[in-house]
């Protein structure tokens, strides 16, 4: 018999197109309904079917919010899944599918559980049922709430008419009952407590925490080009653009996407573009002219794998250098990065007020794993959203850009006032003419780049910190890499172990120094050289002792965090 | 204070606006001259005009000009100004550039915005030459003019706008040769006025750098269509492979939907959007979604 107490790791694979996202949609809307906690990421290869796909869903007895490596249940959709996880199989892990689905090589070394889901599928009518049953199944393994199977289906295939959605309801229900058979034969025993304030809480995506931020923020235009993994924002605005009555468009480049959602800005709009790092490459150009004009805007950018096209549909927090570099001359940019849905959200509503504010562009750092990534949690609370609007009127006399002591220039847009405004991507006076002047020169460029910088950096929050101020350890993480060092530090469970956890990444607010002073200091980020660890020495001078990076595409688990922290601190 | 009205509310009274960067006897003076007067004469304020130019000498006429403007990168005027049209349809944008400007660093956008069709007026300023980076051949020089970077001759086709837009259906498409005044303010109006995206194809002289298109070249070489449909495509595309005389006037004209008719932001609510507010409740209902 095999055990599995409080928190099941469950990875479903199989091949792009056949169906994985309908058991996984299931599943965790039914379970999280019954009153688990969830947490669900997928890992998918670059092609549109074929290849081997992977969902892990933790069910837990309480907030599990990142990936492990162990995989209790596998259960694969087609050969080659054993395979490519056989790094994450252990003596404990249990087999749950058909034996034709599990390679020879595999075959009496792991514990198969065999479910008959073709059989239970053609029972029903149709092999295509296939997937209905295992999810149905998996949900019977926890007792889960059948009832929430069936809204799912009813909500999912509701347009396909009665009969599909009755025939998936019963395919469901002859996998359900075979999981609790399973388990009151003794094959499988899953025990993992309810939480019963899970039931009302929300699943939400990296995604989609992004978009409705951004939503929540007041943005109402969006410009874009395809590109993995930062389309689904885009896709999501453009799903919502009716209901919100708001400007979604696609359109011929990435060049055009910025300077389409610059003019925007120039017209008082709040507009965001999303793309991810080749994407963004192409932006720098006009992000210079943003950085000119002292034109906001807000950049969503995706991370993947680079240089070039990289790994298209894998992860890595290896564009900060990019994002803080890009664009010729020097211009303050803010840069954040969340590392919870939550953060996400208002993070995301918050860049568009910091755009508004001290007009720069505000990029916002997610990547594959992040916007892939979801969870259950509370109902954001939207008190807390603020919405600032800076605009002002455009009065006889009015200068675009006033020299100010904090370097911020009241912005008016066209069609508000009277008078005119001139923006300009050439050095300019202060009514936003062309000039040439020495003297005006300096003073515009200190503006920008000094007094502005200045004033956006004592106004940056602190980075929070989780642990004890006087721990000897200090570990630092930034962006989608949070839950991950939390869990293992929460595993690890050593007072003299704290966690400094930076969203808000660029520019560091000098306070920041004190929380270095006297610690080992420990970087951990999803990426080959520790860009973050860099900037934390260049802008802070701090020092940085260990440097615990992974940089394979993948995301870290839990596991290698916790086992990278226990080499150092022990 | 009493801002001037008319013609006179088109005179900048910035202290940078002074100092014109054009050379003696250039063209690009008649095409100011030109702008201004079709903006006074279609009684508008500078508050409701927005001139967005890319690079180039002609992308200078943001500063020449009292209208709300933005001087942005080479090449990036008709996507910027997208932005700002479909942002505030109130206002009467203007894209402004350079053959080299609105025909090779920005033809990408230029084609894509015949597609998305935004209520703008392109106004290209062309006098067949680089005229800002000092006279190297631009996509519409003739072919055999030699320049400092084709000492050879150019022997690359030159470029039709005027073709190419009527092929791909565009909305306005004309041209003008700025040495003629009236004709010129007309067609400006005209292409103001028109719905949806205006072409108007500028002729105008680089005295420093071209000296095979010089004003008289463009009066000999030149000559007005009286007899023409614009709503006619075929004979439109047929006028518009005409090559020595060029035939001025407007070529063809397409009424369509434009960009900012189509998009959802203005079925319900026809402000603009810097005066919209988030939309909380709706937020909150996206969230009462994801708890089901
Ligand atoms: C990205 C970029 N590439 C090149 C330039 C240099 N540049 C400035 S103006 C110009 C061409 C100007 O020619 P045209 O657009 O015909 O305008 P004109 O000066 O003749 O009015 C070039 C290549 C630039 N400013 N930006
Ligand atoms: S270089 Fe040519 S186009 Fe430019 S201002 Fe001088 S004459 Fe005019």
């Amino acid at each position: 018999m095999s055990e599995f107490r409080n928190d099941v790791s469950i990875v479903l694979g199989g091949a792009a197109g056949q169906g994985i996202q309908t058991v996984e949609g299931i599943l965790t809307y039914a379970l999280k309904k019954s009153g688990y906690h969830i947490y669900a990421n997928k890992e998918y290869m670059s092609r549109v079917r074929g290849g081997i796909n992977t969902t892990e869903i933790r069910v837990s007895s309480r907030r599990v919010r990142a990936f492990v490596r162990r995989i209790d249940i596998p259960v694969p959709f087609k050969q080659g899944v054993l395979s490519w996880v056989e790094d994450r199989l252990s003596d404990t892990t249990v087999v749950l599918g058909e034996r034709e689905n599990v390679e020879e090589s595999f075959l009496g070394k792991v514990n198969l559980v065999e479910v008959p889901l073709t059989k239970l599928a053609l029972e029903t009518g149709s092999q295509l049922y296939i997937n209905t049953t295992a999810a149905g199944l998996i949900v019977g393994l926890f007792h889960g709430d059948f009832g929430a199977v069936e809204e799912y289906i009813r909500k999912r295939f509701g347009s396909k008419g009665e009969n599909v959605v009755g025939k998936n309801i019963e395919a469901a229900k002859k996998g359900y009952e075979l999981g609790v058979k399973l388990c009151e034969q003794g094959t499988i025993k899953v025990e993992v407590g309810r939480d019963e304030k899970v039931r009302e809480e929300i699943l939400l995506s990296g995604t989609e925490a992004v978009g409705i931020g951004a939503l929540a923020g007041g943005m109402n235009f969006l410009s874009f080009y395809p590109m993995s993994p930062s389309t689904g924002v885009s896709t999501f605005a453009a799903q919502k653009a009716e209901e919100f009555g708001i400007i979604v468009e696609q359109v011929e480049d990435e060049i055009s996407a910025i300077n389409m959602a610059l003019g925007a800005w120039f017209a008082g709009a709040r507009a965001m573009v999303s793309t991810s790092g080749g994407g963004f490459a192409l932006m720098s150009e006009a992000l210079s002219l943003a950085g000119m004009a002292e034109n906001p805007i807000v950049i969503h950018l995706a991370q993947r794998p680079g240089p070039a096209t990289g790994l298209p549909t894998r992860t890595m927090q290896g564009d900060l250098n990019l994002v803080l570099y890009a664009g010729h001359g020097d211009f303050p940019r803010i840069i954040l990065a969340p590392g919870s849905m939550e953060e996400a959200f208002y993070l995301t509503a918050e860049a568009f007020n910091l755009a508004d504010k001290y007009q720069v562009p505000v990029i916002i750092l997610t990547d594959q794993y992040f916007v892939d990534t979801y969870y259950n949690l509370p109902r954001p609370d939207l008190d807390k959203v603020k919405f600032e609007r800076y605009i002002v009127e455009a009065k006889p006399g009015y200068r675009r850009y006033e020299l100010t002591e904090d370097g911020i220039s009241p912005r008016a847009v066209p069609g508000y006032g009277e008078e005119v405004v001139i923006a300009n991507g050439n050095e300019h006076d202060e009514w936003g003419d062309i000039t040439e002047d020495a003297e005006l020169t300096r003073k515009m460029q200190e503006k920008r780049a000094v007094k502005k910088l200045e004033t956006i950096r004592k106004n940056a929050p602190l980075p929070k910190l989780v642990g004890e101020e006087n721990a000897d350890y200090l570990v630092v993480s930034w962006g989608s890499t949070l839950h991950a060092v939390e869990e293992a530090l929460e595993e690890l469970g050593r007072d003299d172990v704290a966690l400094l956890h930076f969203s808000w990444v660029y520019p560091l607010n000098p306070e920041t120094k004190r929380f270095f002073n006297d610690k080992t200091v420990i970087v951990v980020e999803n990426n080959v050289t520790g860009q973050f660890a860099d900037l934390l020495k260049k802008e802070l001078g701090v020092e940085i002792h260990h440097r615990v990076l992974k940089y394979d595409g993948r995301p870290f688990s839990v596991e290698e965090v916790f086992d990278a922290l226990k080499g150092v601190v022990e | 204070m009493n801002l001037p009205t008319g013609r006179e509310a088109f005179e900048p009274r910035r202290p940078g606006s002074k100092d014109i960067a054009w050379c003696p006897g250039c063209g690009n003076f008649g095409i100011r001259n030109i702008l201004i007067s079709a903006l006074a004469e279609l009684g508008l304020k500078p508050s409701e005009v927005a001139i967005i130019s890319g690079i180039g000498q002609a992308a200078k006429m943001p500063h020449y000009i009292n209208a709300n403007g933005y001087h942005t990168l080479h090449g990036r005027a008709i996507p910027i100004a997208t932005g700002v049209k479909a942002s505030n349809p109130e206002l009467t944008v203007i894209a402004e550039g350079g053959d080299g400007d609105m025909y090779a660093e920005g033809g990408n956008h230029l084609l894509h915005a015949i597609r998305r069709n935004p209520d703008i007026t392109v106004l290209i300023h062309d006098n067949q030459v680089y005229g800002l980076t000092k006279g190297q051949a631009s996509p519409t020089t003739m072919v055999g003019m030699k320049t400092p970077t084709q000492p050879w001759g150019v022997f690359e086709e030159p470029f039709n706008p005027i073709a190419l837009a009527i092929a791909m259906n565009a909305s306005f498409v004309a041209r003008t040769f700025m040495g003629y005044f009236r004709e010129s303010v007309e067609i400006i109006k005209k292409a103001i006025q028109h719905k949806g995206l205006a072409i108007v194809d500028i002729l105008h002289p680089c005295v420093s750098f071209n000296k095979v298109n010089t004003y008289a070249w463009y009066r000999e070489h030149t000559y007005w269509m009286d007899d023409h449909d614009p709503h006619d495509r075929e004979a439109a595309f047929k006028r518009a492979l005409e090559e020595d005389p060029l035939p001025l006037g407007i070529f063809y004209v397409n009424e369509k939907p434009t960009f900012e008719e189509s998009v959802p932001a203005y079925r319900v609510d026809k402000r603009p959007l810097w005066k919209r507010e988030p939309r909380l409740d709706l937020v909150g209902k996206f969230f009462e979604g994801k708890r089901a």
